[in-house]
């Protein structure tokens, strides 16, 4: 397990120098100068001249790949265009809002599509199951935006029980240490400020898990179903255990595998940043900053950015490959 | 975004600059005239090359700094020096390089603690009105130096707001300053956020959650209108949008074609179509906000059946094939430029032009306008001084048709180069005005553009925020503003 673990960690290196390449290359090849870009229509040749500088835009392509090349193994991003900061900070400031709505969606998500999806298994071709299909149909239907919207209008200003955007109140404030602002409250043992991010969590994370929900929820259906057609469910009910033991102890845990796999996955996009509804509810995730990057050339943030997401979806993943051994015996990564 | 006032470019960094720093002279709450802020008065030399400032003695900076004439040599040096310690800075001074201040000044010398001199290397007017820009703001020598390149996120001015807290994306604190030297601010803290869905924002606005948003969408006028809890601030931006046709490219050369196109198009169509009323039809390349606007100048009248005739006139009786360019992407002053280009168009095929749309990517179509590839092309431009000189000299000058020109028309007139240099060397203001209003009429008759629309600005406040006003330049001073209970 170990000399696996290993391996793929170190596969981890010639990933990201591949992302780093298709990247940098994607950035440098499409038509129209970055500089340019961000000038728009007050572009001075002197001015041009000196943003292209600043950029380094006046160097070779090799030249400005081999510079990036060294500075990421220095871990030095570069510096954004936009902000003046170096890109690591401006993504250490925006990961944790991202990673906090990701874990409130998934949380929500799982427990909602798990529960949904074992409910529909065992009353198959009854009304629950009916509902939760459709539920599940809906939840991958819906568009974000407009469902985002859809619950500012109802639940923040028609009836107005959640705050509309943002992450605190203007009067609170926490001290930032994890960037989680749940945690940091509760680690400053201030509880109004901590019930504060979660009511400002609600929203953004109802509408960040329907996706998510829905996916799980039929995951868990099918497999669950394929899991209580096979012959040793029916041997333990047939040795008169009750169903919902056999469920719970015999097919859940092997009918879990698949459903692991697409919560891998579906937490991976999660932690890409939402761009929708990040932008909905004015969330400073990495979604909508790299969005933004992308928008105004800011080639460095872009380059920084895509690298995290690759290395966090990577990891995730490696994290759900983990998880299989542990939740069945006969998989075993060392041979 | 970032709050070191000489190294911004984007109008939402500068809305929090004009809270914390100030100017030696400041343009007036409603017009882009000049006022004395940090200078208490100033005067030319004969050969109007040299200017002195005579500065407050009763100002110090947010930490304590007092500001001075070293003060200002400090801030306005370490953009003029190439020598000068904080000179080399992660960023670019970019707008003392825009406003071409590097062929503007000769130098600057602080002769004692209240008098402050700069010398030009020739006269030159606007440069008052540059002085009154954010890049030409003073900053705490003390805090540059502490700071170094982080100064943009420790900013220290002199101004009635000092920074309190600032978390990226989400929420810019400000803090009155208590010791400020001239009127307090009624407002003890004032919280900037960025609400990047214009819908989400006005909800906001209407729960009552913020006292008030800018930039709102022609989607939400009529209901901030018709809301008693709600105000609508509304007024002509320091802006225009045009059609620039190439007169490098026939049949553009002909004033008759160029008139012909100006009578095709429907701008107040546009205006309630396309703007939902919140711009107004353009006359002239300088918005009314600017002074020196010529308001007796008439404008070409919208008359297809005139336009036909002009170009029959003009030898193409049934018109001609060519293309027009479009920005790819909103500009500030044109919301929706592909439903522009459509709208015009339909209006010149009803004339007997028939014109292709053409558009690229953002970068992309920059290089070639100002490259001269266009026949036609639109485009526009946002005031940076509030001077006449940054309309009519930077966009229509024979100076500014060298590649990569800003002059898109590639219109050099004589006659309106000698009015516009004459008008830089003036410091008179009543005589550059007039000069001004003369080149309006020039590039009216010549007709090198179809000035569009001026774009509106629009912002919406609780009906109990009183005393903001709303500039020509989209400064949002928040000294005068008060809550009423």
């Amino acid at each position: 397990m170990r000399r696996y673990l290993l391996q793929r960690l170190l596969l981890l290196i010639p990933t990201l120098v591949g992302v780093s390449l298709l990247v940098f290359l994607m950035i440098h090849l499409v038509p129209g100068d970055p500089a340019q870009v961000m000038l728009g229509e007050r572009a001075t040749p002197q001015t041009l001249a000196a943003l292209r500088r600043e950029m380094g835009l006046d160097q070779a392509l090799p030249v400005q790949f081999g510079k990036y090349l060294w500075g990421l193994l220095h871990g030095d991003l570069g510096r954004s265009l936009r902000s003046h900061e170096p890109v690591v900070l401006e993504l250490l400031q925006r990961f944790p809002a991202t990673c906090e709505l990701a874990v409130a969606s998934m949380l929500l998500a799982t427990t909602l599509g798990v529960g949904a999806g074992i409910l529909a298994a065992i009353r198959r071709g009854r009304a629950a199951d009916y509902a939760s299909i459709a539920l599940a149909t809906a939840g991958l239907s819906l568009p974000i935006f407009w469902l985002g919207l859809m619950l500012v209008l109802g639940l923040g200003v028609l009836i107005p029980l959640f705050p509309i955007s943002g992450r605190l109140s203007p009067g609170l404030s926490v001290t930032t240490v994890t960037g989680l602002y749940t945690v940091d409250a509760l680690l400053s043992g201030d509880l109004r400020a901590f019930g504060d991010a979660c009511w400002h969590l609600a929203l953004p994370a109802i509408t960040l898990s329907t996706v998510p929900m829905a996916v799980i929820a039929r995951m868990t259906r099918s497999s669950l179903l394929e899991t209580l057609a096979q012959d040793y469910i029916r041997t333990a009910r047939a040795k008169g255990l009750p169903f919902r033991l056999v469920v719970v102890r015999h097919a859940l845990r092997n009918a879990s595998l698949p459903t692991l796999t697409v919560i891998a996955l579906e937490f991976g996009y999660l932690l890409g940043g939402a761009v929708l509804t990040e932008t909905v509810f004015a969330w400073p995730g990495v979604g909508r900053w790299l969005f933004l990057a992308v928008q105004a050339r800011d080639f460095r943030a872009v380059q920084g950015g895509v690298l995290l997401l690759a290395t966090v979806f990577i990891v995730v993943n490696l994290i759900a490959d983990v998880l299989y051994a542990w939740l069945d015996p006969r998989i075993h990564y060392d041979t | 975004m970032g709050l070191d006032p000489a190294l911004e470019g984007d109008g939402e960094s500068f809305k929090v600059c004009d809270n914390i720093y100030e100017t030696l002279v400041a343009y007036c709450p409603e017009s882009t005239d000049l006022r004395p802020q940090l200078a208490r008065a100033w005067e030319a030399s004969d050969d109007r090359l040299t200017w002195t400032f005579h500065l407050r003695t009763d100002v110090r900076f947010h930490d304590g700094t007092p500001f001075n004439a070293q003060a200002m040599l400090f801030s306005l040096g370490r953009q003029f020096y190439p020598d000068h310690p904080f000179h080399q800075v992660e960023g670019t001074y970019r707008y003392w390089k825009d406003m071409g201040m590097d062929d503007i000044v000769a130098g600057m010398e602080a002769v004692d603690d209240s008098t402050f001199v700069t010398r030009l290397r020739e006269p030159y007017a606007p440069f008052l009105s540059n002085l009154a820009m954010n890049f030409c703001a003073a900053v705490s020598p003390t805090a540059v130096q502490r700071y170094g390149s982080a100064f943009f996120k420790n900013p220290v001015g002199t101004g009635p707001f000092r920074l309190l807290e600032w978390r990226r994306d989400e929420r810019l604190v400000l803090a009155r300053n208590e010791s400020y030297w001239g009127p307090k601010p009624a407002l003890e803290r004032l919280i900037f956020r960025p609400v990047p869905e214009a819908s989400v924002a006005y909800l906001e606005l209407r729960r009552g959650s913020v006292h008030g948003m800018d930039n709102v969408s022609p989607e939400h006028v009529q209901a901030i209108r018709g809301d008693a809890s709600l105000q609508l601030l509304t007024a002509p931006g320091m802006n225009v949008a045009y059609l620039a046709m190439n007169l490098e490219k026939p049949p553009f050369d002909q004033v008759l074609v160029r008139r012909a196109v100006n009578h095709a198009i429907d701008k107040q169509a546009l205006v309630d179509n396309l703007y939902q009323g919140l711009a107004i039809p353009a006359v002239n390349p300088l918005p009314p906000t600017v002074w020196g606007y010529n308001d007796t100048i008439a404008p070409y009248a919208y008359d297809p059946a005139r336009a036909r005739e002009l170009l029959r006139e003009a030898g193409f009786p049934s018109g001609f094939d060519t293309e027009l360019w479009a920005m790819p992407m909103p500009r500030p002053y044109m919301p929706q430029p592909t439903k522009v280009a459509e709208a015009i168009q339909a209006d010149l095929a009803k004339v007997g032009v028939r014109a292709r749309i053409v558009q690229y990517e953002w970068g992309t179509y920059l290089d070639k306008v100002y490259d001269g590839q266009h026949p036609m092309a639109l485009l526009g431009w946002t005031g940076d001084n509030g001077d006449p000189d940054n309309f009519l000299y930077v966009l229509l000058d024979k100076n500014a048709a060298t590649r990569p020109a800003q002059n898109v028309a590639f219109y050099r007139s004589e006659p309106l180069h000698e009015l516009l240099v004459a008008a830089r060397r003036t410091t008179d203001r009543a005589e550059r005005a007039h000069l001004y209003r003369m080149a309006q009429e020039i590039v009216h008759a010549d007709a090198p553009w179809v000035p569009l629309v001026h774009a509106t600005q629009a912002v919406a406040l609780r009906a109990e925020v009183q005393g903001f006003r709303l500039h020509p330049a989209g400064i949002e001073w928040f000294h005068p503003v008060f809550l009423r209970r």
